[in-house]
């Protein structure tokens, strides 16, 4: 067993996901860089990933994000970047955890859409929530019926 | 500002939405970020220790494989702080081993039988679902005492 001391202890590090028509990944990164103050901040396919102490992290997020308020998601990080335990350069395909990302980037244009479209409503017009949606996942009666669909 | 336990943990979705509507997100990030940022012994890639097992049998019994006990040690501290908790059922995103199925099973579990403001969803495939998500989302989090 060997003894562990972690690096940048009292850092926050957040990710910027990207997910806009007018504003790409790079500009972001552009804006970041320009206002960073001692924020580490790397650049990525899909936008950033922004380390530091939490106040400056959110003080930086919060300025990019007006570039394009509704198409810039931010998630928290337990990894600082490029951390050799979870950058791919070291370990070799996607990051554990992209794949977690890259699923919900294809729902982030509804979303985005959901964003824009309930911008200025109020909540008190908003009605009641309807009940649970009910399970869609395919049944198993309905998968054999599509198989026996298929037989010839 | 209340705290949020998020699930998926993981949930790039929610986590934003929570930080956007005013409150603060409960996810595994919070608690990966706590060990790895915590000195000790050398146990990569994520920190989890021999010890997290044993801090798992609040949650679960002992019976229970240590896989589903050392998930609880991170998530379990997280849905006993938490103030409000959002749901989000059938993601496939949430689907792994039988370690993650079964830790799964237990968090909601917990969620639900814990007395506190709690939002069902799952995710949108269309733009108007889309809508209807970020309305509940939105109003859920408002009635927190959030942003409006």
């Amino acid at each position: 067993m060997t003894e562990y001391t972690p690096a940048n202890v009292g850092t926050v590090t957040r990710y910027v996901v990207v997910e806009s028509w007018n504003v790409t990944p790079a500009d972001v990164a552009i804006r970041a860089y320009e206002i960073a103050h001692g924020v580490m901040v790397k650049e990525n396919c899909f936008g950033l990933v922004v380390m530091g102490t939490e106040e400056e992290v959110d003080r930086v997020i919060a300025e990019v994000r007006k570039l394009d308020p509704n198409h810039i998601f931010v998630k928290d990080r337990g990894f600082p970047p490029g951390d050799a335990r979870r950058c791919r350069a070291s370990l070799g395909g996607a990051r554990p955890g992209f794949h977690g990302i890259e699923f919900e980037m294809g729902i982030l244009p509804y979303i985005s859409h959901g964003l824009d479209k309930t911008e200025n409503l109020d909540t008190a017009s908003v009605p009641a929530l309807q009940q649970a949606a009910p399970d869609r996942r395919l049944d198993v009666y309905t998968l054999k019926k599509m198989i026996d669909a298929q037989e010839p | 500002m209340a705290k949020i336990f998020i699930y998926p943990a993981t949930s790039l979705i929610l986590s934003d939405m929570v930080t956007r509507f005013g409150h603060k997100p409960l996810g595994s990030a919070i608690a990966v970020r706590e060990r790895v940022q915590t000195p000790g012994l050398e146990s990569p890639p994520l920190q989890i220790t021999p010890e997290e097992p044993k801090k798992g049998l609040r949650w679960a019994a002992v019976e229970v494989p240590a896989g589903v006990r050392g998930r609880m040690a991170l998530y379990g501290p997280m849905i006993g702080e938490c103030d409000a908790a959002i749901i989000i059922n059938n993601a496939d995103l949430a689907f792994g081993c039988m370690g993650c199925a079964r830790t799964n099973e237990l968090l909601k579990f917990l969620l639900r039988q814990k007395d506190i403001p709690r939002l069902e969803l799952e995710y949108p495939r269309n733009e108007a679902e889309g809508v209807q998500f970020v309305t509940a989302v939105k109003k859920f989090l408002s009635d927190l005492g959030g942003k409006k």
